[in-house]
């Protein structure tokens, strides 16, 4: 997850990595992990990288900085899928969830 | 190539999305959606967030969502119906140059099982819950990729690299990639996606330390999709 500052929103936390904000902390599937200070503000980009194990990388020559996936375990931390935005071809966003209903067959594919 | 699938299977229940892992964007994705003329969403991951998301390594790699939008399938080798490899890649013209001819040769090569796979999938479609082919949400989870901190690391480099390179800056962004590449070696998008920006065949550049067709040998081509765990 790119990050523009050293906070991140919640809601755009969440909706980049799934780790929903609640009282009791962040969590994502059956986990939640506490911290300091709540949830209810800005999240601490370096205390997020501390407790959930997420590697935060920093390219000095463009002051970029980059939040990684929490490391080891797995990939998914949980069954249920992502609430994924993604633009169209055209353009227009699509919403993972308008598909609840349907099974789906998600497929990656590449140009290269 | 998965539009003849979905034509089959969207009355049953089924819709098909395809994600274009591809820094390149809309740009580099089109050309390929136009030729294939789908029904279905056509989606552009430009920052390559379903990599991370879903634990996609390679391409083409699927991954199955019920009606609830809970995955029964994680993140693993997925082909539509078309023909064995060692079939798509006969009757090479003469005149091929002889670096694209070693690489076809090694596609060749490569194991895919597309009947099978289009084979689970109606049976899914078919059976709901019920097919030995959807997995609890335990397997789910335990059969996706492993994500040892390397391979976190990997990731951040390789969102990194591919934003610094869209950015124009792109020599920082090679420097991310090589990373990325020494902490997950056996991940193929992070290799192929950063090698095709130096060269359109992933052939050897001075950027890397290596190129598609030096790994594959180097790793057999029959090893290049992990076995199905069915």
């Amino acid at each position: 997850m790119l990050v523009d500052a050293l906070t991140v929103d919640p809601a755009e936390f969440e909706a980049r990595t799934g780790w929903q904000a609640k009282p009791e902390g962040l969590c994502k599937g059956d986990v939640c992990v506490s911290m300091p200070g709540g949830t209810a503000g800005p999240l601490d980009i370096s205390v997020l990288s501390e407790r959930l194990g997420m590697p935060l990388l920093h390219d000095e020559a463009t002051d970029c900085w980059v939040l990684g996936p929490e490391g080891g375990g797995r990939a998914l931390t949980t069954a249920v899928a992502p609430d994924l935005e993604l633009p169209t071809v055209d353009g227009n966003p699509f919403r993972l969830s308008a598909l609840h209903g349907r099974k789906v067959l998600l497929v990656a594919w590449a140009s290269w | 190539m998965w539009q003849a699938l979905r034509t089959e299977l969207h009355p049953k229940g089924l819709e098909i999305v395809t994600v274009a892992l591809d820094t390149g964007g809309v740009e580099a994705a089109r050309p390929w959606i136009e030729a294939a003329r789908p029904e279905h969403p056509s989606l552009i991951d430009q920052a390559h967030i379903t990599d991370e998301l879903l634990g996609f390594v390679n391409v083409p790699n699927g991954v199955w969502i019920n009606e609830d939008g809970v995955l029964v399938r994680p993140a693993e080798p997925a082909w539509p119906p078309r023909e064995p490899n060692a079939a798509r890649y006969d009757n090479i013209p003469e005149d091929t140059p002889q670096r694209l001819k070693d690489m076809l040769g090694e596609a060749r090569k490569i194991t895919s099982d597309p009947a099978r796979y289009v084979a689970a999938v109606r049976d899914w479609v078919e059976r709901g819950a019920e097919s030995r082919y959807a997995l609890s949400p335990d397997e789910v989870v335990r059969r996706s990729q492993p994500r040892p901190p390397e391979h976190a690391r990997a990731a951040a480099a390789f969102e990194l690299g591919q934003h610094l390179w869209r950015e124009g800056h792109q020599d920082a962004a090679v420097g991310w990639f090589r990373q990325a590449h020494r902490l997950h070696p056996d991940n193929w998008t992070y290799k192929r996606q950063a090698w095709s920006f130096a060269d359109p065949l992933q052939g050897p550049t001075e950027l890397y330390d290596s190129d598609w067709l030096s790994d594959i040998r180097a790793i057999g081509a029959e090893n290049y999709y992990p076995p199905v765990e069915w």
